[in-house]
């Protein structure tokens, strides 16, 4: 039996806004276990990425995480509860256990900091280092183990001076300086290239190998997800709709949802005569579908779908699904 | 088969500029030549700053191009002028990437469509029903007529860039990037809306795209483009069946795919992609690919590869397959 890292019960965050209360994710509960990559998939606004952040509190006004439990299974075997953390003690694991890459790696790097301090703070922070300059010979080391060549020279440069995938190394070596054990990758190759892009998949999976860290990757790219994930959770409107491994998500669909978005991707590898696409347009979160938040769109769609927010069931080993279909 | 547009040897330099004189120059487009039949969309891929947007943009002269020639149904575009010009402007269009800048935000839809039809003095019996049944053609409705583009979602908003475009009866239209700032279960209505249109009305596209699926779905032929470069140039079906250039390998194989047992398989038997596409200031000498070419060979990296046709209307710019 996998041992659970993560265990996130019934989590809502709801943005207060001047249109009305957002309800950006609503009871979204999961498991993660240690030492797998696990992924978050959805399309824009459907809350993987908020769900990412309010893991670690990450969440700003008018954001507020109303309800919900995320449980840490800590490697001496204590439990903690990340939302009942106070600031302080949050701050200690957030940059530090758990680390996060985000998208944008221009957004992510100070322009006035060269990459090196930019390393050496990190673990100056967290107490790895005695002091920045300690920090910034060791980001040499750190530099070299995302790959990027001659890391002497390049721990002096400031982020312009490099090109997006080598932002982006910079970015994954401030996650890893500390050694973390869950790193969050909020859509950590969409800014890039194709070819940029498998690069930066291969790194984070060897880094992971390396430091038997745990991998949760949120992307809305299918195909990344079929290439690196062990286990996905589909999100659709704020909800997880279908959780299960790659193979059962990917050979074994249930959900409405999923089975849509899975033929409206085009495989560039095999031929398709013509795409499904799925009807209509994700729905609004301030005023969301009553029951499932899918049957305006759905198929299958039927009374009780309207009426009633279906719970996730467990189909076969380990594939649950929200549907009431099942 | 009726040739609808011909480029030869078309070059477009930016001029990158000093304190007082130009440093250098951004080539951006160098010495590129494809032909796009009657009826076909043509795909042009590579990654950002490969030169596939400007490559669109000089073909419409929305950019005027550094040297080269573009032939529109045999007319060459750089010397038209007055109504010749203006039937170009109306036989040619081209739909942008970014759904929220391309439309009038002060504007109905039902005004973003008549404009340019007034401009082009087109006779209108009742513009009210002449733009709804614009609007059906594209799976709008006579709802959506006098709204602003801010009540629309990014997919509505390029099916009212369609509705604009379709309005001037146009046989040409460059697609640059349609789907990529949409969701994917979107971009799928959108791709088949393109296909339907195309068929029931004989419009010739090129599809400029960096999605290897999207652009595999949509096209018969297809051009690589590589630092400025067209580095491979044939039916779509065979480029991705029997890719010939080493970028194309690279980058064929480094496309996600959306299954996870073929992703097992090609992840073990992939090409090994290394460096980072080189800035088009000072692009390397000879072939560009060369510094991260696993086949480079001497000859490489000092004289250019020409167009070779290796079978049947698939070429390919380089030195495996061409004779120094």
């Amino acid at each position: 039996m996998p041992e659970p890292i993560l265990q996130v019960r019934n989590l809502t965050v709801h943005f207060y806004t001047y249109a009305g209360i957002v309800k950006a994710i609503e009871r979204v509960s999961f498991d993660v276990y240690r030492g797998e990559t696990f992924a978050l998939v959805g399309e824009t606004g459907c809350g993987k990425s908020v769900t990412s952040r309010a893991l670690t509190q990450l969440i700003e006004s008018p954001g507020r995480i109303v309800e919900g439990e995320v449980l840490y299974h800590k490697e001496d075997g204590t439990v903690v509860d990340l939302l009942k953390l106070n600031e302080e003690q949050i701050r200690e694991i957030r940059g530090n256990e758990i680390a996060y890459i985000f998208q944008d790696p221009h957004a992510s790097l100070d322009p006035l900091y060269t990459v090196g301090y930019q390393i050496g703070e990190a673990m100056e922070v967290h107490g790895k280092v005695e002091s920045i300059k300690e920090g910034i010979k060791k980001a040499v080391d750190i530099l070299r183990s995302v790959l990027i060549p001659d890391p002497e020279n390049r721990v002096k440069n400031y982020p312009h001076e490099l090109s997006g995938g080598m932002k982006q190394r910079v970015v994954i070596g401030i996650g890893i300086a500390n050694n973390p054990k869950i790193l969050i990758a909020d859509e950590p190759t969409t800014a890039l290239d194709v070819t940029v892009q498998a690069q930066i998949l291969d790194l984070i999976n060897q880094l992971k190998e390396k430091y038997k860290a745990t991998v949760i990757l949120i992307t809305h790219n299918l195909g990344v997800v079929a290439e690196t994930a062990d286990r996905v959770a589909v999100m659709y409107a704020g909800k997880i709709v279908e959780i299960g491994s790659v193979e059962q998500i990917f050979k074994n669909p249930l959900h409405p949802y999923t089975k849509g978005l899975l033929k409206a991707v085009p495989n560039p590898m095999t031929k398709i005569e013509r795409l499904e696409a799925i009807p209509g347009t994700v729905p609004n979160l301030i005023t969301p579908p009553s029951g499932c938040r899918f049957h305006p769109r759905c198929p299958f769609a039927t009374e009780v779908c309207k009426r009633k927010v279906p719970e996730l069931k467990e189909m076969e080993d380990g594939h649950f699904v929200a549907c009431h279909l099942y | 088969m009726e040739k609808v547009l011909e480029v030869k040897h078309l070059k477009k330099y930016f001029p990158v500029k000093g304190l007082f004189f130009t440093k250098g120059w951004v080539k951006a487009v160098d010495d590129i030549s494809f032909e796009i039949y009657k009826g076909e969309t043509f795909g042009l891929v590579g990654e950002s700053g490969c030169g596939k947007t400007t490559t669109g943009r000089t073909i419409l002269r929305l950019i005027e191009p550094t040297a080269g020639e573009i032939l529109f149904e045999g007319k060459n575009v750089m010397e038209l002028k007055g109504d010749e010009l203006k039937w170009f402007r109306r036989k040619a269009q081209i739909m942008f990437q970014d759904p929220y800048s391309s439309l009038n935000p002060r504007q109905t839809v039902f005004e973003i469509i008549m404009e340019p039809v007034r401009f082009h003095g087109i006779e209108v019996d009742d513009p009210e029903e002449f733009v709804v049944n614009l609007l059906k053609s594209v799976g709008l409705n006579e709802m959506h007529l006098y709204r602003y583009p801010h009540e629309f979602s990014g997919g509505q908003r390029q099916r009212i860039a369609l509705a604009r475009i379709m309005a001037l009866k146009p046989e040409f239209i460059v697609l640059d990037e349609p789907t990529s700032a949409l969701d994917v279960s979107v971009q799928a209505n959108i791709l088949n809306t393109l296909k339907d249109l195309q068929e029931k009305h004989g419009f010739t596209y090129l599809f400029i795209s960096h999605d290897l699926g999207v652009v595999k779905y949509m096209s018969h032929r297809m051009g690589v483009m590589y630092l400025g470069k067209l580095v491979e140039v044939g039916p779509a079906d065979k480029i991705f069946e029997n890719p010939l250039h080493p970028y194309t390998q690279m980058l064929l194989s480094a496309i996600p795919v959306p299954d996870p047992e073929m992703a097992k398989e090609l992840k073990a038997k992939r090409k090994i992609v290394r460096g980072e596409p080189p800035s088009p200031i000072n692009p390397p000498a000879g072939c560009r690919f060369h510094p991260r070419c696993p086949f480079a060979k001497d000859v490489c990296r000092k004289e250019e590869p020409p167009m070779v046709e290796v079978e049947k209307d698939h070429h390919v710019a380089c030195w495996l397959y061409a004779k120094s």
